[in-house]
């Protein structure tokens, strides 16, 4: 898509802005933005933000489809459709039913982590807590990769081996 | 626990105290909940609503935080009480103009309070003066502890504390801190400080502001990403890395003023003084305008023991007949939150239009500044 602007660059900033109840839609490239003022005045609610990168990427349209846009929710009756449309979840069981197509978003959204590594709830189960310190070493693992550091990589590997095995027995 | 019980005066993590308050305003960090077995709250109808509302009003109310607290039903409140709370960070504009039954549990002098029925079934905030992560880390999470022995959360191994919107998962933590940033916005270097922010993935707000702007260089920085990251790395990074860079910036641009740029820095200084004391009518805008550069040349002053001719003009000013000057930090910031539109009214007794706001403003301020 062409920015709306300078009509010669790639649009790579999509927004969405609801006045009135009127919806908005603005393409536009990095340049234009930046002219514009739009890095600050583009302080719509995060989730206008979402819902205007779902309805403006075709992959990610296709992908919606691919995994079952009729697939309702049970417990809340949720679909894909109506995520697409008010950008906030029905449940938490949608994460689970829904996953597969959500995993690109929360990607985007989360610099591309897609593993929980903080706080966990003292009441859940010991095998949740160690799963949570196993994603985050696993994460300073992939990090090791990407820096090419092999040595700290392999002593990664070796300590989330160590838990996964104390996991299992 | 009424409103006017409070309004008449700065919120404590206001005066001015806390650390770096120079340049950081505030530090605030809230926690995004949800009930397990329930419903996100826009998919719930006004009858769950309110029975998670009961939940949660009646376990945060028992709860010891520090001292006395109250509970505002924030859907049958009148729009001036909302806009109140909200003038005061105590609940988001979200929360304020929302739907359906929700309410605010408010804490600890204002230090803490607990949103009902936001986005989220609960998000709980601790703010505090200057740059202060940590402890209002150490503080929430033990609130979130203690809530927690009393209900299930929605939480999932994969994901974390699952949140209504896919953008708040994991942690479910913003962090914000709110920095005045005059000097960087009169040598014109805000725009760099904006990009910079932007790349290290911040989210970028004006405050006080009645839209976007930044009204009075005030502007609040929050984390965006809340998975795949703990939450202590997300307060480090804050903490060591991006607010001491920015700090070192706006420090950086107060001394080029004063070295370099004397008579624009004395130019701004003295207008808005000698504006401010005389107005018979001033908007909210203008008025936090002005107000933002006195208060960088009351504060070079109070910090770097700075003297300029319109630095040294400004106490002159305004020595009472005790020779005493009552011009300080939190002499401004009181100025900055009793003139919003809001704090005037609640304060006034009733609704005033536009213009007798206006006018109740500028007297409010002559009379604050004229010693
Ligand atoms: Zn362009
Ligand atoms: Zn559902």
């Amino acid at each position: 898509m062409q920015c709306q602007i300078c009509k010669k660059e790639q649009a790579t900033i999509h927004l969405t802005e609801i006045n009135d109840g009127v919806r908005n839609e603005v393409h536009v490239c990095e340049n234009c933005a930046v002219d514009q003022g739009i890095t600050v005045k583009s302080q719509m609610p995060i989730n206008e933000l979402l819902s205007s990168l779902l309805s403006s990427q075709p992959s990610d349209d296709e992908m919606l489809a691919a995994s079952g846009q009729e697939l309702a929710c049970p417990d809340c009756g949720f679909t894909l459709d109506k995520f697409r449309k008010e950008a906030v979840l029905g449940c938490p069981n949608d994460y689970e039913i829904f996953s597969k197509a959500l995993m690109p978003l929360i990607k985007k959204a989360h610099e591309g982590k897609s593993l929980h590594c903080g706080k966990v709830p003292s009441r859940a189960p010991k095998t949740v807590k160690k799963q949570v310190e196993i994603s985050a070493l696993q994460q300073q693992l992939n990090e090791a990769v990407k820096k090419e550091d092999y040595e700290k990589a392999a002593m990664l590997r070796d300590k989330i081996n160590q838990k996964n095995e104390k996991n299992s027995k | 626990m009424k409103l006017t019980d409070f309004s008449n005066d700065i919120n404590e993590w206001f005066d001015g105290s806390g650390p770096q308050a120079d340049v950081v305003i505030s530090s605030r960090i809230r926690l995004a909940r949800n009930l397990a077995g329930y419903k996100f709250l826009h998919a719930c109808t006004d009858q769950e609503k309110s029975e998670i509302l009961k939940i949660l009003k009646d376990v945060l109310m028992e709860l010891e935080i520090g001292d006395k607290s109250f509970y505002i039903s924030v859907d049958d409140a009148p729009a001036i009480d909302r806009n109140f709370l909200v003038e005061r960070y105590l609940i988001s504009r979200h929360h304020a103009f929302g739907k359906g039954p929700r309410g605010a549990v408010i804490a600890n002098k204002e230090f803490f309070t607990g949103m009902i029925n936001e986005e989220d079934h609960l998000r709980i905030q601790i703010l505090k003066g200057g740059l202060q992560l940590n402890s209002c880390f150490e503080q929430i999470n033990k609130i979130d502890d203690m809530i927690e022995k009393k209900v299930d959360y929605a939480f999932g191994t994969t994901f974390g504390y699952l949140t209504a919107c896919p953008t708040n998962i994991g942690t479910g933590i913003r962090v914000s801190v709110m920095l005045h940033l005059p000097a960087l916005k009169m040598t014109g270097h805000i725009d760099k400080f904006l990009n910079a922010a932007k790349a290290m993935g911040l989210a970028v707000r004006g405050l006080f502001g009645e839209g976007t702007e930044a009204a009075g260089d005030f502007y609040q920085l929050s984390n965006q990403v809340t998975l795949g990251i703990s939450e202590q790395e997300i307060i480090d990074k804050f903490e060591k890395k991006i607010i001491p860079e920015i700090v070192e910036y706006e420090t950086a641009a107060r001394n080029q003023l004063l070295n370099k740029e004397s008579e624009l820095l004395d130019d701004k200084i003295s207008r808005a003084m000698a504006l401010l004391r005389s107005a018979h009518l001033i908007s909210s805008q203008e008025a936090l305008f002005l107000l933002s550069h006195l208060r960088l040349g009351v504060n070079m002053h109070e910090h770097m023991g700075v003297s300029t001719p319109a630095i040294d003009g400004l106490y002159a000013l305004c020595k009472g007949s005790d020779n005493k000057t009552n011009l300080s930090i939190s002499t401004i910031n009181r100025l900055f939150m009793l003139t919003l539109p809001a704090h005037l009214q609640i304060n006034y007794g009733k609704e005033l239009d536009p213009t007798h706001r206006d006018a109740l403003r500028a007297k409010i301020i002559r009379s604050t500044l004229n010693g």
